[in-house]
């Protein structure tokens, strides 16, 4: 009876998710509600949790729950820990679940709100989750090794060292663009920078309660941090009518960048526990909290999206970004639907918390679920706008004009009706002087969640709040990984700076400390600085090169993942790791291409460099000519690299199955667990 | 009831752990120390630089 119970309750599931996938899929002409995006997710997260992750469980990986973990054979009450599966299961989440989902979703939604829907749910059911699974699972196999030296192990010094590099440039190019995100929204936004400017002080005061009032009560300063960041928020509206604070906290661009290269320098060199370790606290609270809210205010409230299901710009002319929707929708869009970075927490961390084998299941499949939600909200808090709206906000002046009169012209003529005094009305709203030009993400998401936000928590009175709370969200959460981010480079080039000069790999070393700062700080601010001065916003050349190196990783990481699978003589399932990572090298090598070769000056690097070597030469066309070589440069030399472990692995796969090549899988050797003995 | 009561520790335990307290009070507890400013100040010490070396995403 139950079984057949069972049965029924999984036909209804995906009869509903087929019909909420369909409604989504071929529904044009009327806008749709957010409803059916969301009845779609869950449909397909529940399919995917329980057949196909269970089938990977069971016939790839064979789980085995009387398998000691490393947290129980090596315990030692640091970083190998025996811990309820929830917890872990929390812990990774808020690991991965950084701006990126929030990010590129809104970003991609230049195409239309289908091609981001489906990319996400079918990315994480069959790549993303899978990556995260079995990545997760054999570091638990292997003491909870690093991806790196799995890579270095199962693929050769090849693997390892690409892996490293693979890494560096992806936290230096992402730490570049997550500043630029939020110079963006906080340009000429006097609230804005007020509220995040007095985030400084506040995290500094936890710091110091931390350390002196209240030693070890995290929660509780977390609490009085999140209810003084919120007397921030209402401070910045304060600050932006008060003529004189306005004028000091309304800042260009440039300077924006400047403060924030100083601060993330600062940040790097200074103790860890007056700054970075209280915002991170403050950053983790507010981002758990804010995600939740955004959940239930979607269900609840079910906006209508007024984005159409494709425009015109999957013909590669989008103004947000340049390129064909194959392969830019799916390397915009990466967090949410498969991030080679979250291969990094999986070998990291979490595997020294796992108590027993089966809990990777729902610890690496099911948080990249969660994270997959995040980006399906994300869409819809891009999509809720209207679209002439969304791509004023996220259209570069180089694009669509400097005034206001020519970008709602330009914006109307796609189709897409905006008028200047919609927008001045939306700004004046949301508490800005202007929404125009406001690239990166950020802003448009934060109008999204003010107006889901407004539409039953206090009514258009209080948008601007909400806005400036989704601001400070996000800014908060970038500042963060800024922070936390300089730091493991940093960390990194120390190691490696060590096997050369001793004294060099000493994190306590102050003349290190400062050297290996600097030379991180500058890389990503040589990033943002190309951002900020870039005539097409920046945006529209750093995320793409971001998502192509996040994607790069990913593909190193199902790499390993598919020679540890072919070792483990299950070749007939291959496929699972196989064909995501035959889509990944396919999206990432073409996407590459474009991006070096491509003859249109918005999407390839050395055509704008030529289009600019023809064009009227002014003080910036030598550096930005510059830039655009060293952006193709950067972008081929991870192509060549990850071309390599390709070769490598796929020497490995050829050597194994003929058996010429020597199978020997680097598991840890098999302890029965005494969990479950314990459990009898 | 007891299911609520049940999630509710488990909620609190996961906002423990990923906010460092649980690890505070495993560290008092092997180093048979009390709360104090100056056990904080050696908790943070040791295990800054693991915290500070874990990648987050982006």
């Amino acid at each position: 009876m139950n079984k057949t119970v069972s049965i029924l309750a999984w036909v209804v599931v995906g009869l509903l998710g087929s019909v909420a996938v369909g409604v989504v899929a071929v529904h044009r002409g009327e806008p749709i509600n957010a409803l059916w995006l969301v009845v779609a997710a869950t449909c397909c997260y529940a399919l995917g949790y329980r057949f196909y992750s269970k089938f990977i469980a069971a016939k790839i990986l064979a789980l085995d729950s009387r398998r000691a973990t490393p947290a129980e054979r090596l315990e030692n009450g640091r970083d190998f820990l025996v811990t309820n599966k929830w917890v872990v299961f929390g812990h990774h989440f808020a690991a991965i679940a950084g701006p990126g989902p929030l990010v590129g979703p809104v970003l991609a939604a230049q195409f239309g709100y289908l091609p981001g829907t489906l990319w996400v749910l079918a990315g994480a059911v069959f790549a993303g989750c899978v990556q995260d699974f079995v990545i997760l699972l054999f570091s638990v196999r292997r003491d909870g090794k690093s991806l790196t030296e799995m890579a270095k192990e199962e693929i050769g010094r090849v693997g390892g060292f690409v892996a490293y590099t693979a890494v560096i440039a992806i936290l230096v190019i992402l730490l570049g663009v997550a500043a630029l995100i939020v110079v963006n929204a906080l340009k000429d936004s006097p609230w804005g920078t007020f509220t995040i400017a007095m985030t400084i002080p506040i995290a500094l005061l936890m710091g110091l309660y931390l350390r002196r009032i209240r030693p070890g009560k995290v929660l509780e300063v977390s609490v009085l941090g999140f209810f003084l960041v919120l007397l921030a928020i209402w401070g910045g509206q304060w600050a932006s009518l008060n003529p004189k604070m306005a004028q000091v906290f309304t800042l260009r661009a440039p300077t924006l960048a400047i403060l924030i290269i100083v601060y993330g320098f600062a940040a790097s060199a200074l103790p860890v526990w007056l700054l970075l370790a209280p915002r991170d606290y403050l950053s983790t609270f507010v981002k758990l909290g804010t995600i939740a809210l955004l959940g239930i205010g979607i269900v609840a409230l079910h906006p209508t999206l007024h984005m159409p299901a494709l425009t015109r710009f999957v013909d590669g002319s989008g103004p947000v970004f340049a390129g064909k929707i194959f392969p830019f929708a799916f390397i915009t869009i990466a967090c949410g639907a498969i991030s080679g970075f979250h291969s990094l927490i999986s070998s990291g961390t979490t595997p020294k918390l796992i108590a027993r084998e089966t809990e990777t299941r729902m610890v690496g499949y099911g948080a990249m679920m969660a994270e997959s939600a995040v980006a399906v909200m994300a869409i819809i808090a891009a999509c809720v706008l209207q679209p002439g709206v969304y791509f004023a906000i996220n259209s570069p002046a180089g694009v669509v004009g400097q005034t206001a009169a020519a970008a709602t012209a330009t914006i109307s003529s796609w189709g897409f009706p905006v008028t200047a005094a919609d927008m001045q009305a939306l700004a004046h709203a949301v508490g800005e002087q202007t929404l125009f030009n406001r690239t990166g993400g950020a802003p448009a998401f934060a109008v999204g969640m003010a107006h889901i936000f407004s539409q039953s928590l206090g009514g258009a009175t209080v948008m601007a709040l909400w806005y400036h709370f989704a601001v400070m969200f996000e800014a908060l959460f970038i500042l963060t990984i800024l922070d936390a981010g300089t730091r493991v480079a940093r960390f990194m080039i120390q190691d490696a700076l060590g096997h050369i000069y001793k004294p060099l790999g000493r994190t306590s070393w102050y003349p290190s400390i400062l050297a290996t700062s600097a030379l991180v700080v500058g890389a990503w601010g040589f990033f943002l600085w190309q951002g900020v001065k870039d005539p097409l916003g920046g945006i529209n050349s750093l995320w793409p090169l971001f998502g192509i190196a996040n994607q790069l990783l990913a593909t190193v990481a199902l790499c390993v993942a598919t020679t540890i699978i072919v070792k483990m003589h299950r070749t007939r399932y291959a496929a699972v790791t196989l064909v995501p990572l035959a889509w990944l090298v396919a999206v990432t090598f073409t996407a590459s291409w474009h991006k070096i070769f491509d003859p249109n000056p918005r999407v390839g690097f050395l055509a704008q460099a030529q289009a600019l070597a023809a064009g009227p030469a002014t003080s910036a066309t030598a550096r930005l000519i510059f830039n655009n070589r060293l952006d193709a440069a950067v972008t081929a030399v991870l192509v060549v690299m990850v071309a390599l472990v390709l070769i490598e692995s796929v020497r490995q796969w050829i050597g194994v199955l003929r058996g010429r090549e020597e199978v020997r899988v680097k598991e840890a050797p098999f302890v029965m667990t005494r969990l479950a003995e314990e459990r009898g | 009831m007891s299911l609520i009561l049940k999630a509710a520790k488990i909620a609190m335990a996961l906002l423990r752990e990923i906010f460092d307290e649980a690890a505070y009070e495993r560290f008092l507890l092997r180093t048979h120390r009390a709360s104090s400013p100056k056990a904080y100040a050696a908790f943070r010490q040791e295990f800054e630089e693991a915290k500070t070396r874990r990648p987050k995403c982006c």
